[in-house]
């Protein structure tokens, strides 16, 4: 297979306004959509802004959406797609863009910063940590995240309805409030914080209707949906919705952190 | 800039919502996806309303449903008087002779109520019917959205009772799937193609109800430290390895359950024979 | 001149990487007001990039290990041209700081009984790495930034303000550090979002930026590794050392050529992966060197052994130094013997189970799988050597981290030079971040503190003019100031191509095996590219403009590049990440020479454009001997091999 032209359109503009630009482009042998971008940049338009970073699909810098879809640009191959087709690329439609195909992606980082972080256990010092791999496999899968904020993205209850974004913390930061639920060893608890009542009630688990956008959009493979997501559900229901668990934990007095 | 970010100055004659809120990326397409995504949430609707309709006949039908030894799995337990003598069968008549509808109704409401709070069905309904969303990174219809935060919907969390629910139906199906070792005059030791029916769609059946996402939270998914019950987390990836087909057993299952009322359907009506094996 | 936004600071740190969040963490933690800045978004920094683990001798995996065995192996690594002290306490704290990040929320894969897993890796005697499958450095640079959000939580609890006490300053860019004088006062920058220009006055400047690879153009490093803070640093009167050593990890993709240069982990050898020839012969057997002869397995049976028993075996030499396996590979490739698309054959296929290396490798089984449509598991990758890291850096106390000559400069990271020698052991590098990210961030704190009212002011002149540097892209057509007359009138250069030409000059002539009429004219190259580069242009405006961005990163990949290829030029001798053709050998005479590069105009000019003085002088220095007790840690006779003779008798 050798190289042939290929025909982009890519959105320029920024908050003021923009719209899609054609560009007639030459593709290579197993080449990614980020390298059209790039010689886009080098031969037609010096100052097409794009953010990437490492191109390999580890950092979750040049998340954009082709042909509508979210996706890495620098793992979205040129071979999906025939030499016919006209590839559309635009910036993340869910967050207010910057220039271009960069968004700003703010909102991540302030929804970030709500989620309370690892309480460690007051009576082991560093070293003394023990943990057992099947302990931490679950919270492991979460940790594998690169930050591409596809998932938030792509999830409608905040890309269709932007007043939702104060109340809803997004799938990313969910799977982030379930990763430190399920770590072995958070004291969040002893604290008198409860991860499981929170999630419902400050990051706002409750207006996932569970369509599971976030795990087909997620790079790295991670069932976000079924692993975070509805444990998490269920892990809320145990809290707040189930009498019998609530009537078991008052009489019991037990912890349900077995 | 900073980490925090200050909300963005937006143009309020330029608000118009969703993807075409006003600091987006000025895109007047609802979507730029150029595969087939309808074809998905198409499908999706189209299989569920046939298997609406059909069930909705034959629940409300109250006739064709008991050629000895195969119940229904629509019809059983049967809990009316009126329902139709069954052998050692599952009806029990807890009702009484005031139930005057079809005895269906009584029963159907458990396995209906576990599939429409199941967390599959409601990812293929909330598509496939609300369009909330259609499909992904293609924008929803509606103006509000609140999700599953308030009545109704916040009901959707009951999902593990009607599995316990789930649970109890699927142990009488099994008891029906027994007794379809009978012959038509309840001699034991017997088989036939309707046994057969039968034992797919128990097993499907229990499938579906234990890759249900509330079991494996019960069983496991729940605990924290899987090292310290070593037999739960066990259970817990068995159920997992289940719930990662649970699509797929949630359609399996759906057609087999009408498949085993259709197939009594057409032996107690006397349109098919039902052949023996031994 | 425009308007510059001007904020005031404790410390500030360039670059969020893992040295640069562990620098802030610290200095935070001493009770410094701290900034960070960072060119990308906060969380992306090239450290995720890091795979294989983090070295620590927790002797978790091994109860031999210990920091002495450690140090041994760095030394051995570094062919015994490593700054010792850093050497020490490097292998001294870096057990601690894997600890502590577990306290933070870090989730390392496990031991049987629960303690944290280390696995083997090229030159470490001991399984020694902590890791996360293959994703180590994602593991690193999260655990750091979910530590800072929180610290940001506590100050906001406190005082209401999450950014009160520590900020992240993301995308943007320090173009200069400020001086008044003598002392760091500050750093210049620039919002690569808005364009809009920026100073953050603070007496405690820590640089940690990392390398210099997008210099070269077969690499594994990121846009961002254009050696900005070697070039800031040499700006502001800072020394760099021993900038000739560039690493050239031996496994990088190959193919397809969009993605040439990506790495390959090392964890692929250190579980069990085999380099092969076209001829499918296991060469690294007849590429081990005399000075690791004893150390390593004679026989594929020994190497192979030597996984499940390794008291009793030798280890296979595809685990020798990242420098001995890159040269071997490079010289398979040119007797013939290499893959079809220029490299030779990396195998896990017939060592493991397809679901051990899905589970022990994932990255990789991803990478090959998505970007060359190779299933690793079922056939071998083809691999090649790839410009990865750069032992040379800026010369700091090795207890402080602070830059010589220049008060209130630190430095810590990849861009620190001498921890690593003349080559850097894999795993080395994540608890260098570590080791001395802590270090800088403590002494910046505490020189910070130290000074109470006495900071140095911001000069209005300095920043006038580094906004006028900044700006001059914008209007590339005339000449510069001091530009001489015919450069009037051309046509302004395409920033992209210069990048392109200097990437390949690099590559071809400072390469992995270096010549010394290549070098020279690379020196030649480097100087017309200085010149054309004054007039590099750019078009648009500064909003988020990756040319201009681009034009200004040319300047540090210029010097940084003069840097490299003087010092290699100056030192006849192979040792390491250097290898001269022409000088084939390790010469014990060269131990002790450390080589200094520092700006050739001591104001910070850059008009220079001479190839022959160029911007850079370079300066000799004997460095210190290695304290007794640390040369007593190893045998007389292996002394005898990196060691001057007058060393031995003192």
């Amino acid at each position: 297979m050798s190289g042939y032209t290929a025909h982009f359109k890519v959105w320029r503009g920024d908050v003021k306004g923009g719209d899609l630009e054609d560009f007639k482009v030459e593709v290579n042998d197993g080449e990614v959509v980020l390298d059209i971008i790039h010689r886009l940049q080098a031969t037609q338009a010096p100052d097409l802004a794009v953010r990437w970073n490492c191109k390999a699909g580890k950092c979750g810098s040049c998340s954009a959406e082709i042909n509508g879809r979210p996706r890495l640009m620098c793992m979205t191959r040129m071979s999906v797609f025939t030499r016919e087709e006209t590839i559309t690329v635009t910036p993340l439609r869910a967050f207010p863009v910057v220039r271009d195909l960069v968004t700003d992606v703010g909102f991540n980082y302030t929804k970030a910063r709500e989620v309370p972080a690892f309480v460690p256990p007051s009576d082991l010092g560093p070293g003394e940590y023990r943990m057992m791999q099947e302990d931490v496999d679950r919270s492991q899968e979460f940790r594998k995240c690169i930050e591409c904020f596809l998932c938030q993205d792509t999830c409608h209850v905040v890309r269709d309805h932007e007043e939702n974004k104060t109340a809803f913390a997004g799938p990313r930061f969910l799977m982030r409030v379930a990763e430190l639920d399920m770590h072995p060893l958070d004291a969040a608890a002893e604290d008198g914080l409860d991860r499981k009542k929170t999630a419902q009630d400050e990051h706002g688990l409750g207006y996932c209707n569970i369509t599971k956008c976030c795990t087909e959009v997620c790079p790295e493979g991670i069932k976000i949906t079924d692993n975070a997501l509805i444990p998490l559900k269920e892990r809320a229901v145990d809290r707040k919705y189930d009498p019998i668990v609530w009537l078991g934990n008052k009489i019991m007095r037990r912890s349900s952190s077995g | 800039m900073a980490t925090g970010t200050e909300p963005p100055a937006t143009d309020p004659h330029k608000l118009r919502g969703g993807v075409r809120t006003g600091t987006r990326a000025a895109i007047d397409a609802p979507h730029l996806r150029t595969d087939r995504w309808w074809l998905a949430p198409a499908a999706t609707a189209a299989g569920l309303l046939a298997f609406i309709v059909y069930s909705t006949w034959r629940a409300f039908a109250n006739a064709y449903y008991y050629a000895a030894p195969y119940v229904s799995p629509f019809y059983s337990p049967c809990l009316a008087d009126s329902c139709e003598p069954m052998r050692h069968g599952p009806n029990w008549d807890l009702f009484g002779g005031w139930w005057g509808i079809s005895p269906a109704i009584i029963i159907l409401i458990f396995p209906l109520g576990f599939r429409l709070t199941c967390y599959y069905y409601r990812k293929a309904y909330y598509r496939g019917f609300w369009a909330s969303p259609p499909a992904c990174a293609v924008a929803e219809p509606h103006k509000k959205y609140s999700g599953e935060t308030r009545f109704p919907l916040v009901l959707q969390n009951i999902h593990r009772y009607f599995f316990y629910a789930a649970i109890a139906v699927a142990g009488i199906l099994t008891y029906d799937t027994v007794l379809a070792f009978r012959d038509e005059h309840y001699a034991w030791g017997h088989m036939g193609l309707g046994t057969l029916v039968f034992l797919v769609n128990i097993a499907l059946i229990w499938a579906y109800t234990v890759s249900c996402h509330s079991c494996r939270h019960i069983v496991g998914g729940k605990l924290k430290h899987f090292s310290k019950h070593p037999v739960r987390y066990r259970a817990w990836q068995f159920v997992g390895k289940l719930n990662a087909r649970h699509m797929q057993l949630a359609w399996a299952s759906l057609v087999s359950v009408a498949l085993a009322d259709f197939y009594v359907f057409l032996v107690a009506s006397g349109a098919f024979d039902d052949p023996r094996f031994f | 001149m425009s308007v510059v936004d001007r904020q005031e600071w404790d410390v500030v740190v360039v670059g969020a990487g893992g040295a640069g969040l562990r620098a802030a963490i610290e200095a935070r933690e001493r009770g410094a007001r701290t900034a960070v800045i960072c060119k990308s978004l906060f969380g992306k920094a090239h450290t995720v990039m890091a795979e294989g683990g983090i070295a620590a001798a927790m002797a978790n995996a091994n109860e031999h290990d210990n920091w002495q065995v450690h140090f041994r192996d760095t030394m051995r690594g570094g062919k015994f041209l490593n700054q010792w002290r850093m050497a020490e306490l490097h292998a001294q704290e870096a057990p601690d700081r894997v600890w502590e990040l577990e306290t933070w929320g870090a989730l390392f894969d496990r031991t049987k009984d629960g303690r944290i897993s280390q696995r083997n890796f090229g030159g470490h005697e001991y399984p020694r790495l902590a890791h996360v499958g293959d994703r180590t450095g994602l593991e690193l640079i999260r655990t750091l930034q979910q530590k800072i959000v929180s610290l940001q939580q506590e100050d906001f609890k406190e005082t209401g303000d999450y950014e009160s006490r520590l900020k992240v300053y993301q995308e943007c860019t320090v173009t200069r550090v400020l001086k008044d004088g003598r002392r760091v006062s500050g750093v210049f920058a620039y919002d690569r979002e808005t364009g809009r220009f920026l100073v953050l006055e603070a007496p405690a400047v820590v640089i940690a930026t990392g390398g210099i690879g997008k210099s070269f153009k077969v690499t594994s490093n990121s846009w961002e590794y254009t050696g900005d803070g070697h070039a800031l640093a040499l700006l502001a009167g800072a020394p760099l050392l021993n900038m000739e050593f560039v690493q050239f990890h031996p496994t990088g993709m190959i193919w397809p050529p969009s993605v040439k240069g990506l790495l390959v982990t090392e964890s692929v050898r250190g579980d069990g992966g085999v380099l092969r020839n076209s001829e499918g012969k296991r060469f690294m057997f007849d590429y081990v060197p005399d000075v690791f002869k004893e150390k390593y397995a004679e026989s594929e049976e020994e190497g192979d052994r030597w996984y499940e028993d390794p008291d009793n075996n030798r280890r296979p030499p595809e685990l020798l130094p990242r420098d001995e396996v890159a040269r071997a590979i490079n010289s398979e490739v040119k007797a013939g013997r290499g893959s079809p698309h220029g490299g030779v054959f990396l195998d896990v296929s017939t060592r493991m189970p397809a679901e051990v290396i899905k589970r022990r490798l994932p990255s990789m089984y991803h990478q090959f799988k998505e970007l060359a449509d190779v299933d690793i598991t079922a056939e071998p990758m083809e691999v090649g050597p790839t410009c990865h890291y750069v032992m040379g850096g800026i010369a700091v106390e090795s207890d402080t981290a602070a830059a010589r000559g220049v008060p209130g400069l630190f430095a810590a990271g990849e861009v620190a030079g001498g921890m690593h020698g003349s080559n850097r052991l894999g795993g080395n590098s994540l608890s260098d971040l570590l080791v001395f990210g802590r270090r800088a961030g403590w002494h910046a704190a505490e020189y910070a503190t130290g000074l109470a009212a006495d900071r140095p002011p911001v000069d209005d002149v300095q920043v006038d003019t580094a906004a006028a540097e900044a700006l001059r892209p914008f209007s590339a057509e005339g000449p510069a100031p001091g530009e001489p007359k015919e450069a009037d009138g051309r046509p302004p250069e395409n920033p992209y191509t210069l990048h392109q030409e200097l990437q390949q000059a690099m590559n071809d002539l400072v390469g992995i095996i270096r010549r010394e009429a290549e070098m020279e004219q690379a020196l030649e190259k480097l100087a017309d590219l200085r010149v054309r580069a004054r007039r590099a242009g750019v078009e648009g405006h500064r909003q988020f403009n990756p040319g201009w961005h681009l034009a200004l990163d040319l300047r540090n990949m210029l010097l940084v590049s003069e840097c490299v290829a003087r010092a290699a030029l100056e030192r006849t001798e192979s040792r390491g990440g250097h290898t001269r053709e022409d000088h084939p050998g390790m010469d014990r005479k060269w131990r002790r020479i450390n080589l200094l590069c520092g700006l050739t105009d001591p104001t910070g000019g850059l008009a220079a454009t001479d190839p022959v003085h160029g911007q850079i002088d370079l300066v000799r220095e004997t460095t210190e001997p290695v304290r007794a007790d640390l040369l007593a840690l190893f045998d007389k006779e292996e002394l005898v091999k990196y060691l001057a003779e007058e060393e031995l008798y003192e």
